[in-house]
């Protein structure tokens, strides 16, 4: 922007920068604790670290209001340890370098028992030094590239064997109509290039060529598709069956669909598999052009369980609008949040060594069915499925692994990590043992 | 002892029943439709298609449009409404079983019934649902309907589904394993596909080049066809490559006019361009929400009611902002840049408060949907739409600033202020006036983009950088100047876009700019003059 702009001096950008982050440090709040039935004393603070505003708004403001009603749901049950909970919510505003002077004040300020927060891996990896170096507890509840196993975060998001693999061995399978090319098509940033780098490497141990692999990235927001559909149709027209993997991020989806649909691509000619398209994202569009589109993920809101209608029920209810969506990350947070409940009580303290010790081992139901448990590597046991996009915008379920996946944080796939665990328990307590060399890495656990 | 002897003759007449020829296989393959099992469900399928059975035809086409259900017990039914029909029997049902559920659909599936659709339409009585099918066969290219298309073509009268018949013949006579007796047929098949082209054909044709079980001759002339294909497609590729950059081009354009005129002639820097895009995006919303609520029969031409409704609203939204903040800070533009941002991020909070914060759906109407083929490339309509549209709004502006007095008055006021003053122009109307032009300029950007974009209240960051870009590029105060700057630069993208990539395209284009304002400050189309140092 500066070069288009004459009569513009490099102070009036400071300024400019100045207000635009003051703005943000603005939209700081504390929420009231919900009122307590029985509960009393000091109450133990969760740090909330969801943007409030920015770009990122449009995602983290759900996942703000599930803790909120899992919160106050859990102060109405008598609170935790006999203490009531308190809510510490703070807005580091889509920006990445505020993430962690957020975490840093959640931590060392409000003294925070447990945080859940981020969505975008850029904003983990920026808050990952603020909690090892405090000690601090985070859940990260969204779907990621992997490659990372932090002692102090707990990922209740899928790892990518439990949402990519299985997403794509799905496609290869005859009922997923046995594709032999793919087009991976993805945001330019680190959860597409990471998961792109571990699909290539797979697909090629399943005997797809290297010419039948297609890589493709587009700056954040793209909204011109026309060359990169036409590249995926004259991709396809080969003769073999093609499919598209997509990890294309938010808003970029919508005009990325149109332009499928436009050129008339149908779900039947070339599936496209998309991981980070959910019920949100489909609430913009219209979806009749898309049905038979496909998406992996660990949760839908259109799987009939008992747990997940009360789940749903009680969203609409604390929301005050019966036609908010529940999603993944969603599930994710209440997975974590119950786990972090479950901890403490066992350890019988807030403490954070203690409750982080505690934290493996704990197993609490899923949503959908199974139970999640807590891995020695900080990841879950999760079920995956592939849902299919009908034309009321839901996702109807298409095929499901036989059994639950345990998380890896480390890739088999990539060949710098294939030998890496991570096992926080006794006696390795390390993030990233090497299981070839018998040794730790040591402090780098990302 | 009776009653056990009675119970094994009713079961030994069932199992007769159901074991007569025909009648059997057609029962297992409706309740095989609900099989958990995907392979037994398209075995199923094709075992009812086959079926003279008309029931057959109507409990698939009930498959197709999710409206078959399949009960604990594996019986089958209908939905019709809220009343539910027996599958096989075609009987009504005064109640249904409990735990009814739809049979679910995959793409395997639906691939499937399309198939099945596409034979049964190869024998429809209208030519272009004939037309339609063999065109979807043709993409299917399955060995397996061969006899189908041989039987079609022996019965068919219609000149054109005739041609795309004997196409699809030959694609299907290409998918079938090579046999020695039928090199002629083969080669034929060849021949016919290489003078069908296109990229399908040549992905076949390919495949039989490549092949080392196919006949070295026939392997010659595939090979052969596949390079007069190749470069056809080349030529084509070039030509669909301009229209790609055209279209973007026009985006570009339509993003930009606006500010042309608020930022081009009267010299604002008006960092709020992209929110009155945005608001003009929502008013195509909330004109189609309006429409749909009072005459559904309407709504197809919602869009265009939405173009002069955009205009006005953000031409009169431009105007209280020009009277009651912009006319402030005329001469200081480093006030005006951060009040108009400010307001930017005003109007975002509002919309986000009022809207929601998640994008909304604005329907594309089903003229404005899909594309034509023009030779070797494929047109989007609605592409094509918006560049006809930014052509439009052009020439209108032109014309407004030519030959009306308002156009007039603006030109001499941004010439030569107080010598317009003194002539008796009322100049801080004109400002207001023209500075409505610019944001109801936006809002028809707004409509465009809708159609191509999602609507949300960060609409309009995506374009504000691009639209400042275009018009300092084309130069300040020229309308020439922004529309070559926007074919220039959606040319000149889409050009770099399959070489580099898209993020590399955007960086190059990015800097070939800024050298480009290195040597030239005043853009490709500087306007000169006396008026223009002051």
């Amino acid at each position: 922007m500066p070069v288009t702009l004459p009569h513009l001096s490099r102070r009036a950008f400071g300024r400019l920068a100045l207000a635009s982050s003051a703005a943000a440090v603005g939209g700081m709040w504390r929420a009231a604790p919900a009122r307590a039935a029985a509960p009393s004393g000091e109450p133990i603070r969760v740090g909330i670290l969801h943007s409030l505003s920015g770009t990122m708004a449009i995602s983290e403001t759900t996942l703000k209001d599930a803790m909120l009603m899992l919160i106050a749901e859990q102060n109405r049950k008598g609170g935790l340890l006999g203490r009531p909970l308190e809510a510490v919510v703070v807005d580091p505003a889509s920006n990445w370098p505020l993430f962690a002077e957020k975490a840093r004040q959640l931590l060392s300020v409000d003294k925070a028992s447990a945080v859940f927060g981020c969505w975008t891996s850029v904003s983990r990896k920026s808050v990952l030094p603020v909690f090892e170096e405090l000690n601090g507890i985070l859940f990260y509840p969204v779907q990621y590239e992997g490659q990372e196993c932090s002692r102090n975060i707990f990922y209740t998001g899928a790892a990518p064997n439990q949402q990519a693999i299985p997403a794509v061995d799905y496609l290869l399978s005859e009922d997923g109509g046995g594709a032999k090319r793919f087009a991976l098509v993805g945001t330019d940033y680190v959860y597409p290039r990471t998961t792109n780098q571990i699909l290539v490497n797979y697909l090629k141990a399943k005997g797809i060529a290297e010419a039948d692999i297609m890589v493709n990235y587009t700056p954040f927001g793209q909204s011109d598709w026309q060359t990169i559909v036409s590249q995926i149709k004259t991709f396809g027209s080969a003769g073999r069956k093609t499919a598209v993997v997509s990890t294309i991020n938010g808003d970029a989806n919508v005009p990325f669909y149109k332009e499928l649909g436009n050129q008339g691509i149908s779900a039947t000619d070339i599936p496209v598999m998309a991981f980070s398209v959910g019920e949100e994202e489909l609430a913009g569009m219209d979806t009749a052009p898309l049905v038979g589109q496909l998406a992996a993920w660990n949760y839908f809101e259109s799987i009939d369980t008992p747990a997940n209608t009360a789940f749903i029920k009680q969203w609409h209810e604390f929301t005050k609008n019966p036609k908010r969506t529940t999603n993944d990350p969603m599930e994710a947070h209440y997975i974590g949040f119950n786990m972090w409940v479950q901890a403490v009580t066992k350890a019988g303290t807030t403490d954070h060594d203690r409750v982080i010790d505690a934290m493996i081992g704990i197993r609490q139901p899923n949503l959908t069915g199974g139970v999640a448990e807590m891995l020695p590597d900080h990841h879950l046991t999760k079920p995956v499925y592939i849902g299919e996009i009908q034309d009321d915008g839901q996702f109807s379920v298409v095929w499901k692994t036989p059994a639950l996946v345990p998380g890896q944080a480390w890739s088999p796939w990539v060949p710098e990590t294939k030998n890496l665990i991570g096992d926080w328990s006794k006696p390795i307590a390390c993030g990233n043992y090497n299981t070839a060399t018998k040794t730790c890495l040591g402090h780098r656990h990302a | 002892m009776r009653r056990v002897s009675t119970t094994c003759l009713l079961a030994a007449l069932w199992l007769g029943v159901m074991l007569l020829p025909g009648h059997g296989a057609r029962a297992d393959a409706f309740a095989d439709l609900a099989s958990p099992q995907l392979g037994a469900v398209t075995a199923a399928i094709s075992t009812l298609a086959a079926s003279p059975d008309p029931q057959a035809g109507v409990a698939l086409q009930a498959l197709g449009e999710r409206n078959l259900f399949a009960a604990p017990d594996g019986s089958v039914y209908i939905r019709h409404g809220e009343s539910y029909v027996e599958a096989r029997t075609g009987q009504p049902q005064a109640s249904v079983p409990e735990g009814l559920k739809p049979i679910r659909l995959n793409n395997r599936i639906r691939t499937a019934l399309a198939g099945v659709q596409a034979g049964r339409d190869l024998l429809a009585p209208q030519p272009a649902t004939r037309l339609r099918a063999a065109d979807a066969l043709y993409a299917r290219h399955d060995p397996a309907m061969l006899p189908l298309v041989e039987h079609a073509l022996a019965v068919e009268k219609d000149a054109a589904v005739r041609t795309r018949l004997t196409e699809v013949r030959a694609a299907t006579i290409l998918g079938q394993p090579p046999a020695p007796d039928a090199l002629a047929s083969r080669l034929e098949a060849v021949r016919a596909l290489g003078a069908v082209g296109g990229a399908q054909a040549r992905g076949i044709l390919a495949g039989v080049a490549g092949s080392d079980a196919e006949a070295p001759a026939l392997r010659h002339e595939a090979q052969a066809a596949v390079s007069r294909i190749d470069w056809h497609l080349r030529a084509w590729g070039v030509a669909q490559n301009a229209f790609y950059g055209l279209s973007y081009g026009s985006v570009l354009l339509l993003a930009a006019t606006g500010l042309a005129i608020t930022f081009g002639v009267m010299g604002v820097i008006n960092m709020a361009h992209g929110e009155m895009m945005m608001i003009g995006a929502y008013v195509t919303w909330m004109v189609q929400q309006a429409i749909r609520a009072t005459v559904p029969a309407l709504e197809p031409v919602a869009i265009l009611v939405a173009i002069p409704v955009a205009f006005v609203v953000c031409g009169a939204l431009g105007i209280v902002i020009e009277r009651g903040l912009i006319r402030f800070l005329y001469g200081r533009p480093l006030e005006t840049l951060l009040a108009t941002w400010g307001l930017s991020l005003i109007l975002q909070q509002a919309v986000r408060s009022i809207f929601g914060p998640t994008n909304i759906a604005v329907q594309t109407p089903g003229w404005l949907s899909g594309s034509v083929a023009v030779g070797g490339m494929d047109i989007t309509l609605n592409r094509l739409a918006i560049l006809v549209f930014a052509g439009l709004v052009l020439g209108g502006l032109m014309l407004v600033l030519r030959h009306t007095p308002l156009g007039l008055q603006m030109r001499a006021v941004t010439q030569n202020r107080r010598m317009a003053a003194l002539m008796g122009i009322r100049t801080p109307r004109v400002d207001a006036l023209a500075f409505g032009l610019g944001a109801g300029l936006a809002g028809l950007a707004g409509v465009a983009v809708s159609q191509i974009d999602n609507v949300s209240p960060n609409l309009g960051q995506s374009y504000i950088i691009d639209s400042f870009m275009v018009v300092v590029f084309g130069g300040v105060g020229n309308l020439w100047g922004t529309l070559a700057a926007a074919l220039a630069l959606g040319m000149g993208g889409k050009v770099l876009e399959p070489a580099i990539g898209a993020v590399s395209a955007k960086i190059a284009v990015l800097v070939l700019v800024i050298l480009y304002i290195q040597r030239h400050p005043r853009g490709m189309f500087p306007v000169r003059g006396r008026g223009v140092e002051s």
